[in-house]
């Protein structure tokens, strides 16, 4: 595929440097208004057509309309694309596209040293100087010192290249973000057809609209052809994938995937029960439109109703799933609660976000840990899942669908606003691959008992209402064993306490062991869960360059877990957990293990970098 | 029915489980339960087609005594239970016993949203105005004043009118029946499982423990006729022992007319159950004592889009139209890019 665009004015004309870059990380920045999240996404799918392993972050303000020019209205896109195997959206810009005063400000001090800007002079006016809370003009007072500065009249232009569109100026000035993607698809020499393509598709009614787009995205592109902006083109060469068919995926997505792929895979309808709720929405948007998969989904008037539906269509036969982020994941617990006692299956995705309370809608964390192993009245354990990319959230929703309807208990699937809405490239699964999750409702009448127990799993007979002489009641009192009576009896309630706890347990027979990657014994074992994974195989990998003895290994399994966990720590002198939290993770294995944990967190919406894992290492080993 | 299978006749002790039935000795949930074990079997469909769901508090307790699918659960949220199984398997016949506790204090919420949803579940709200199970607390359908355990000076609370609440929310069917009138609380029953949609009957029910005679007034031999009008469809509202009283329409209210002279029945008000505007089903609701007689029968039945069906029609829509989907397809969607042996990238699948 040529990355050449055959367009006049060609670069031929000048002299121009290109530089080989195996990697580089740009930060798109504007006003939440300025369809940055649009652009960064146009730019990723480009590079991915190329071949580069990619991982983008999204960082959206949590208000819809914040003022706009301010800064708490700045919302930013983040993507990383890289020639080699890469895990997370990167720690520091490289370049960073500054729609506004208040992005360059809340951008800024992220940025690499001699990290390239390009800012937009048009908004630099003095009305949105002062809502970004600069005194002058850092375009111009020399404080961008120590930065490569390039500044273009980006609105000026745009309204210029459809001077003859018909378009009115609000209009024009909506297409100003491709005028600036046009710029970074020269920097980096990438086509433009697949955002052509794409422009044309999405307005497909409105060719006025894609018309004008396409326009200002050349203009972009040829203003650097033609200009001496650069002197320098930047190349990032295909990435090293295994062979296979990708597709750049979001966790959310993977999520709706997942729970489609083990619809179909189990042969049971799919009812997902949800409340909208930032981050986890988008799994709710992504499964409505899956009607043709026969997908019921329902929009409840509360969390409680959502998960409420769902346990009722449970006990109706489907593959029933709920869907939230933390607060709604405490409304739930009741119901949750409800789901443990009757052991009917279920999922609950909870797609963590910044607490307690509201906390930070829109950030990410992994504060929920708690909450979902324990966050139930008396004893009610239940399985805990977490996926540990975007698109290890399909197998997380697979996975949780197996040990939900084999196991007959509801599963908990933990996912984070970073995973949720970051991407990254997937390799696609082929059908025939994907685990069979074939289900068999109970249907013998002389031998049904509500609560008789498979002797292996624990699990109890799922028997759906339909069923001629399976009649039976189930419900929230405790049960008689084999009978599901309601039962007072002091020693049948401990052994249905017991039954439920080793029912879980149990499962620790049915999933894989815990590897460990890098060193297999050593000085330090690092060890993480959910959506740090990128950040800890980065550093740890630095580590090891180094000489360093040190292990990693990932928790997918968090309840129960892997049965030979115990035996991996002994294997580390110490052992390093970093979660974003205060600590749950290294809370839990310390308890269970009484072995001491270095618990390193970070609490600040933002993921784990690289570089703060590997100092972390290096300050533990070489202090 | 679909299915051509012969349906066994079915019997009243059909729908009995063999769990001993454990409310107090005279409680009016007796009553209740055997109108519907009676109304159920003469209904023509197969016994295993049957959900009873409920909540929590004494009414809740029914689905154990029903030989039928149950499923007792939490307080409050039997209706979105419900409505989870019923939009999952609309073929299910999907009943629902509750209390004014389960169904007007903690559940609000999930009540309002499944009657205006219609979707196709029985609600039979036990109203005895008062916690029973907790031990006799006021509830939100206890009087002003009312002295129990936590209101001992008298509740300042107050109450909610359950059926005004229904209709409010777009119920399609709602009636009162009151626990001992045996046979109105079974045809009432009859005409809430005949109705294609979300029906809501409150029956007024004595708690002979904590509010023992709170709908006495109304159930007593001696001033019942006088404090009872029966709604009867295509009928004037007339009650009194003599049948002598009558209500009329009088401008925007109700008023009680004596019928004697020149006034009898033509003057009062006939009854229309189907009238597509609430409003004067709205004002019987409102109507009771010391003023007004209280109504029971049916106080709306209309028809409307019931949801459960509308899921289902969209789906069949859309596999109609864009065929059954395939995961191959789904998985394999969006932009693709394909890497080769040695790193060749191509765009689309392989
Ligand atoms: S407390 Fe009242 S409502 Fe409850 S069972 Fe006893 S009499 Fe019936």
């Amino acid at each position: 595929m040529s990355t050449e665009v055959s367009e006049k004015g060609s670069s031929q004309d000048r002299e121009v440097t290109r530089e080989k870059m195996d990697e580089v990380v740009i930060r798109f920045a504007g006003d939440s208004g300025d369809g940055m999240q649009l652009t960064g996404g146009q730019f990723t799918a480009t590079s991915a057509l190329l071949g580069n392993d990619l991982a983008t972050l999204p960082d959206y303000p949590a208000e819809i309309r914040a003022p706009a020019g301010s800064l708490p209205g700045v919302s930013a896109f983040q993507v990383r694309i890289a020639d080699y195997d890469i895990h997370t959206p990167g720690d520091a810009p490289d370049v960073l596209i500054a729609m506004n005063p208040a992005a360059l400000k809340k951008s800024l001090v992220d940025l690499k040293p001699n990290g390239i800007i390009i800012a937009n002079t048009d908004e630099f006016n003095d009305r949105n100087l002062k809502k970004a809370a600069y005194d002058q003009n850092p375009l111009e007072d020399g404080s961008l010192e120590g930065f490569r500065v390039y500044s273009a009249d980006i609105t000026t232009m745009t309204r210029r290249t459809l001077e003859d569109s018909g378009l009115d100026v609000k209009t024009q000035d909506r297409c100003k973000n491709f005028f600036a993607l046009g710029m970074i698809y020269w920097l980096f020499n990438r086509p433009l057809e697949t955002t052509s393509e794409w422009l044309q598709q999405k307005f497909k009614n409105r060719p006025e609209i894609a018309d004008a787009n396409i326009k200002v995205m050349k203009a972009g592109y040829n203003f650097c052809d033609i200009t001496e902006v650069f002197q320098v083109r930047y190349e990032v060469e295909p990435a090293p994938l295994e062979p296979g068919t990708y597709r750049n995926i979001m966790g959310n997505t993977a999520v709706a995937l997942g729970l489609v792929a083990a619809s179909r895979r189990s042969g049971l309808p799919l009812f997902l029960g949800s409340y909208p709720i930032t981050p986890a929405s988008d799994i709710l948007h992504d499964m409505s439109r899956f009607k043709n998969y026969g997908v019921i989904t329902y929009q409840a008037e509360d969390e409680i109703a959502a998960v409420c539906a769902a346990i009722g269509a449970s006990f109706g036969g489907s593959l029933a799933v709920t869907t939230t982020s933390g607060p709604g994941l405490a409304l739930k617990s009741e119901a949750i609660n409800l789901a443990v006692m009757v052991e009917l299956p279920m999922i609950i995705v909870n797609v963590q976000r910044g607490g307690p309370s509201t906390g930070l809608p829109t950030k990410t964390e992994q504060s929920d840990l708690l909450q979902a192993m324990y966050g139930r009245n008396g004893d009610s354990p239940l399985p805990v899942l977490a996926a540990a990319s975007p698109a290890d959230c399909f197998n997380g929703a697979l996975e949780a669908a197996r040990i939900a309807t084999r196991h007959m208990v509801p599963v908990m699937l933990l996912s984070d606003g970073y995973i949720a809405n970051g991407s990254e490239p997937w390799r696609l699964p082929r059908v025939e691959d994907l685990p069979d999750l074939q289900t068999d409702f109970w249907s013998d009448p002389e031998t049904f008992e509500p609560f008789l127990r498979d002797p292996d799993t624990l699990a109890r007979p799922w028997a759906i209402p339909g069923t001629p002489g399976l009649e039976h009641r189930i419900g929230g009192l405790e049960k008689e064993d084999v009978s599901g009576n309601v039962s007072y009896d002091p020693l049948n309630h401990e052994k249905m306490t017991e039954y439920r706890m080793d029912k879980v347990a149990r499962i620790a027979d049915d999933i894989p062991e815990l590897e460990v990657t890098g060193d297999q014994t050593g000085d330090l074992l690092v060890l993480g869960w959910g959506s740090t994974l990128g950040a800890i195989t980065g550093a740890v990998k630095a580590a090891r360059r180094d000489g360093l003895k040190v292990g990693q290994a990932h928790l997918r399994y968090i309840n129960p877990f892997p049965k030979n966990l115990e035996e991996v720590l002994s294997r580390f002198e110490q052992v390093l957990v970093p979660e974003m939290n205060t600590g749950q993770m290294a809370f839990l294995l310390q308890g269970r293990f009484l072995k001491p944990i270095i618990s390193y967190t970070k609490v600040q919406g933002k993921p784990f970098f690289r570089p703060e894992i590997y100092y972390k290492i290096k300050e533990i080993l070489e202090p | 029915m679909t299915s051509n299978t012969e349906i066994p006749v079915l019997k009243k002790k059909d729908f009995q489980s063999d769990q001993e039935v454990r409310w107090c000795p005279g409680c009016g949930d007796y009553a209740i339960l055997s109108a519907v074990q009676s109304v159920l079997p003469e209904l023509g469909i197969p016994k295993e087609k049957f959900v009873v769901v409920s909540g929590i508090g004494c009414s809740s307790r029914f689905p154990y005594y029903m030989d039928t699918f149950g499923f007792h659960s939490i307080h409050g949220r039997a209706p979105a239970i419900a409505t989870g199984i019923k939009v999952a398997r609309p073929d299910l016949e999907v009943w629902i016993a509750t209390g004014d506790g389960d169904a007007m204090s903690i559940g609000g919420n999930h009540l309002i949203h499944t009657l205006r949803r219609n979707v196709g579940v029985k609600i039979v709200m036990f109203n005895n105005r008062i916690y029973g199970l907790t031990k006799g607390q006021y509830s939100p359908t206890s009087e002003l004043g009312k002295r129990t355990k936590s209101t001992p000076f008298g509740s300042v609370d107050n109450p909610f009118n359950p059926l005004s609440l229904a209709i409010g929310s777009g119920a399609t069917f709602v009636a009162r029946s009151v626990d001992i009138f045996v046979k109105h609380l079974q045809e009432t029953l009859r005409r809430a499982a005949a109705h294609d949609g979300a029906a809501y009957v409150e029956v007024y029910q004595n708690c002979n423990i904590f509010n023992d005679g709170a709908f006495r007034y109304m159930t007593e031999k001696d001033s019942r006729d006088d404090n009872v009008v029966y709604l009867e469809h295509g009928k004037p509202l007339v009650f009194g022992k003599k049948g002598n009283k009558g209500i009329r329409l009088s401008g925007t209210r109700l008023e009680v007319i004596e019928l004697v002279g020149h006034l009898g029945p033509e003057n009062c008000l006939v009854w229309d159950e189907d009238e597509p505007n609430p409003a004067i089903a709205f004002m019987l609701a409102q109507m009771g004592p010391p003023d007004f007689p209280t109504p029971v029968g049916v106080f709306r039945a209309v028809e409307a889009p019931r949801y459960h069906e509308g899921v289902s029609r969209q789906i069949e829509e859309q596999i109609e139209t864009r065929g059954q989907g395939s995961l191959e397809d789904l998985i394999y969607s969006g932009e693709l890019w394909t890497v080769g042996e040695g790193g060749k990238i191509t765009g689309g699948r392989s």
